[in-house]
């Protein structure tokens, strides 16, 4: 090793890991010598940091000085569903301005679940004269003034995607601050934005970006607009409609299906808010092609998805709203051949009596239809171990199974047993399981089948299940894989956290809410590991003024190298070594 | 686990779950030995804790964790209101009469009680007529903790909590001042699980639960499903764009739109904002009480940061007193994005038109009053 190393001079070798793109394994090249580490940390391009708290950006700047791209992620998955109050943290801004100054020549952030501030979007615009990709997904903290500073000042941007941001007070105007000589767009996604664009700004911007690929449009954009915006763009390949709802006129139609049809290379479709469903004709042509579908906003009824689906045999992926029903999904069974993704979303999660005849059996259907299927994203009201083992066998190959039954604690309707077993089968038979997310009446027994079965699990939700600390034990003991686990509502309390205490280092992070960790507990785990972030989120107030035997609201644990944090706000409180005696 | 909460075990309740399960608990009854711990550290033993802080009537139920703790219940939905109710009613007095025990709503955006959230669950009829099956098969070989009842513990630790506002949701100040009777109470508690666990034993069953279930309805009001925080899994994203595409077709169908309503408060000189689901409110009072207590802890700076409690607690009815009176206002900004003083329309008018919310000084307030209504 040490001739070759001496042999083959570091531009070669730079040259031969420039092809190695995948972060573990430049890793495990960095590992092999101290020169191959070296080398590699100077070519390093690109970092994917999970947990901006798991690092300071100065360690990454010192171990990686060449860095053209960046990665990070801030607040915990729950997040999403308001578990985490507000404030908790997830701050980009000392991440920029540490690589202002480090990484002048940095090209692209992508951020997930951080505040972001009009501050931080102005120094990006200033600091990294060759930026060119910006995506801030599920972020919030910003207003259109940041967007107005990026458009003004990234002279070469090529992407800039909002998906899912929260953007205050938005103004359509930011977009005209993309000076005329804007010629590089190649992404754009403001399908979040409340407020309207300014429309002719929007029709000129698509107009002179030659190679613009992408456009997702938000809701704002009625459907007259979107003729005119797609014969500018004729070469898009993804496209999110606006509103695709006016009243029914057949020139307006025959401009839209005009439209349509000159788009020879589309390939996605999203939006589609508030569908009128005589003007869905007029993406026919198109279907054919189509490998993407997202109509999870479009209130569209089962027959009209019916039509729609079945033209679409090329498609790969489908979100859609409940009202797709287990009819359309036997259509899709057999007219998708291809399908890898399906994400099936409630249309109204919150009433009492379904409103939709959507069950296991419209599942079953597409699993045993659709042999490339995946990934499942599924939300009904009722289940049955038996459609569950079906659902298993029918693909081994699946790789992310979410399951949601609307109600918690649901059993099998027609048994009414747990759903242990039929989730016992999902790990047992789908053997390269990396994600999984439970739910229904379930006992501490699918656990064990969790842990004894789900070798490759990477990421585990839980919510209103188990009976006791045996069930988190087994999951904590034998998912060796395990990366994020993330629990709600569940009886897990101290005995399987401490026991299994090393294995949190192993993993990116642990979410527990309103379970049963005590203080006391939280307190000895700060203690004895100090290469984890025990923080305890109570709003009720300092957990000290509480028995430390009660236990606290939230517990989010997370391994780090940074040691705590000091942007904590007045309910999170880290446990470290100093908190036993802090709080004693 | 908590030791002081251990006080609120019961039994007789439907375990649907049988004998395959049964045997793991009993083995961990007995010391633990079902686990399988690899010990890394040591940690598994919970009385290392350094217990010089702790009051040493924990020790002892420290004991009694290895034997109890690990005897858990599987929580049923519906079956749990009629403990809640007997339960809470042997361990005080009339006082906790006043606090609204089957609170249908989160009381706060962000905060999940797990009580709340059972007894929501076990308000849906459909299920309870089910498990009413359940509640016949009395299998239990062995009592087990509910882990529900943590906080209804907290609640006990400290009975003379002021009115409504202590329930889980309680801001840190409440919690900080009832901390000292919470050692006199637990030994209390300890008395009191015999007593439960046998009245639990004859028939809080399925009549209990219906009538738990009626009484919880008549107190709430809307006919939409009360909501846990945070479920069922949607992103706010989707869920406000159901609930405005909900809302449009409700001309047609007049079928009342439900989902969340979330909208952002601020409060002058806080830190950061926070966000509450309007539909969790059927009145002002509800608003302004929970905003109360989710910026109680920013008035006067006093918020426990970094664990050490501040000095001065403001009492609730302080800070009640601070936002109706002369200090703060609640202001909120409407469609057309004018300012407007909160209380002026009626209430569904309000959650129709309202973006935001701000907690204003009165001082910066002033001309807002003069808004006009419809």
């Amino acid at each position: 090793m040490l001739r070759m190393a001496r042999s083959l001079p570091e531009e070669v070798l730079e040259h031969v890991f420039s092809f190695i793109h995948s972060d573990k394994d430049r890793n495990a090249i960095s590992m092999v010598c101290k020169s191959w580490y070296e080398i590699e940390r100077w070519c390093r391009r690109r970092i994917f940091v999970g947990n901006c708290y798991a690092v300071n950006p100065s360690m990454v700047i010192r171990r990686f000085p060449e860095v053209r791209s960046v990665e990070l992620k801030g607040k915990p998955h729950f997040a999403d569903f308001n578990l985490v109050p507000d404030g908790w943290g997830g701050y980009v801004y000392p991440w920029i301005a540490a690589m202002a100054n480090a990484y002048p020549w940095l090209e692209e952030i992508s951020l997930k679940r951080m505040v972001v501030t009009d501050e931080t979007l102005e120094l990006i615009a200033k600091s990294f004269k060759n930026f060119k990709v910006l995506v801030l997904s599920s972020c919030e903290g910003f207003s259109t003034d940041g967007l107005a500073a990026i458009a003004a000042n990234c002279r070469n941007l090529r992407q800039l995607d909002l998906r899912e941001s929260e953007v205050d007070d938005p103004s359509g105007h930011w977009l005209s601050h993309f000076p005329d000589s804007f010629t590089s767009l190649v992404s754009l996604n403001i399908s979040c934005l409340g407020s309207e664009v300014n429309f002719s700004a929007l029709e000129h911007l698509v107009g002179r970006c030659p190679n613009l690929r992408t456009l997702r449009l938000n809701r704002a954009v009625p459907l007259d607009r979107l003729a005119n915006i797609l014969r500018r763009a004729p070469q898009l390949v993804e496209l999110g409609a606006g509103t695709y709802s006016a009243e029914l006129r057949p020139d307006v139609f025959s401009s839209i299906a005009g439209a349509f049809s000159g788009c020879k290379e589309l390939k996605s479709l999203s939006g589609f808010w508030d569908v009128v469903p005589g003007y869905l004709p007029a993406i026919y042509p198109i279907c054919s092609s189509l490998t993407s579908l997202n109509l999870s906003y479009a209130t569209i009824q089962s027959p009209d998805l019916v039509k729609l689906v079945s033209q679409c045999q090329s498609l790969q992926r489908l979100w859609v709203l409940d009202y797709i029903e287990d009819i359309g999904l036997e259509a899709l069974a057999a007219f998708c051949k291809d399908l890898q993704e399906l994400r099936v979303f409630p249309s109204e999660p919150f009433a009492l009596e379904p409103n939709v005849s959507l069950t296991e059996q419209g599942l079953v259907s597409v699993s045993e239809g659709c042999l490339k299927l995946h990934s499942v994203l599924y939300f009904c009201r009722q289940m049955t171990n038996d459609a569950l083992v079906t659902i298993a066998r029918n693909c081994p190959k699946m790789t992310r199974f979410r399951l949601c039954i609307i109600e918690p604690r649901t059993p099998d309707y027609i048994t009414l047993q747990p759903l242990d077993d039929g989730f016992g089968a999902i790990v047992e038979h789908c053997k390269d399981l990396r994600r999984l997310s439970l739910s229904g009446l379930l006992t501490d027994r699918v656990f064990e089948y969790i842990g004894t079965h789900a070798k490759k699990l990477e990421m585990l939700s839980v919510a209103f299940a188990g009976d006791s600390d045996l069930g988190l034990h087994h999951v904590l003991y034998g998912c060796e894989n395990l990366r994020k686990l993330e629990i709600r509502d569940c009886p897990f309390g101290d005995k399987a956290l401490l026991a299994n205490a090393a294995k949190l280092e192993t993993m990116r992070s642990l979410w527990m809410s309103s379970c049963s960790v005590s203080f006391g507990a939280c307190k000895l785990l700060g203690q004895k590991m100090p290469r984890l972030n025990i923080e305890v989120i109570d709003e009720r107030g300092p957990p000290d003024s509480r028995p430390e035997s009660c236990p606290v609201e939230k517990l989010y644990i997370y391994r780090t190298l940074a040691g705590p944090r000091f942007d904590m706000p007045g309910f999170v409180w880290t446990m470290d070594e100093d908190s036993a005696l802090r709080f004693s | 686990m908590s030791p002081a909460l251990l006080g609120v075990e019961e039994e007789g309740q439907s375990n649907v779950s049988l004998a395959a399960s049964s045997t793991s608990i009993d083995c961990i009854s007995r010391n633990g030995c079902g686990l399988k711990e690899r010990n890394y550290l040591g940690l598994s033993d919970c009385s290392s804790v350094d217990s010089s802080a702790v009051p040493s009537l924990s020790e002892e139920n420290k004991n009694n964790l290895n034997l109890k703790a690990t005897e858990l219940r599987l929580g049923l939905p519906g079956s749990q209101s009629p403990e809640r109710e007997a339960d809470v009613s042997l361990l005080s007095t009339g006082k906790l009469d006043e606090k609204p025990l089957f609170p249908m709503l989160p009381l706060k955006d962000g905060i999940c009680s797990s009580l709340q959230k059972h007894v929501i669950s076990g308000n849906k009829r459909g299920f309870s007529d089910t498990m009413d099956g359940f509640s016949e098969v009395k299998g239990s070989l062995y009592s087990e903790k509910n882990w529900l009842f943590h906080s209804a513990g907290t609640e006990s630790d400290s009975p003379q909590s002021v009115g409504q506002g202590t329930f889980p949701g309680s801001s840190g100040m409440n919690a900080m001042q009832l901390s000292r009777p919470s050692g006199a109470q637990s030994h209390m508690m300890k008395e009191v699980p015999q007593k439960v666990l046998q009245d639990r034993c004859h028939g809080a069953n399925g009549t209990n639960l219906n009538q738990a279930g009626t009484s919880n309805n008549s107190s709430s009001a809307p006919a939409a499903k009360a909501q846990v925080v945070g479920w069922p899994p949607i992103k706010s994203f989707r869920k406000n764009t159901l609930a405005s595409s909900s809302k449009n077709n409700d001309e047609v169908d007049g079928k009342p739109s439900s989902g969340a309503l979330f909208v952002k408060v601020s409060m002058d000189g806080a830190p950061y904002l926070r966000k509450v689901d309007l539909r969790t409110y059927s009145t002002y009072q509800e608003l302004s009480c929970a905003l109360e207590k989710m910026f109680s802890c920013f008035t006067i700076g006093q918020c426990g940061s970094h664990g050490v409690p501040g000095k001065e607690k403001l009492s609730e009815s302080k800070l009640r007193d601070l936002l109706n009176g002369s200090e703060y206002v609640l202001t909120y900004e409407d469609k057309d994005r004018d300012w407007m003083l909160v209380g002026d329309v009626p209430w569904e008018m309000f959650i129709d038109t309202c973006k935001r919310l701000k907690i204003m000084k009165s001082s910066d307030a002033i001309g807002l009053g003069m808004c006009f209504c419809i």
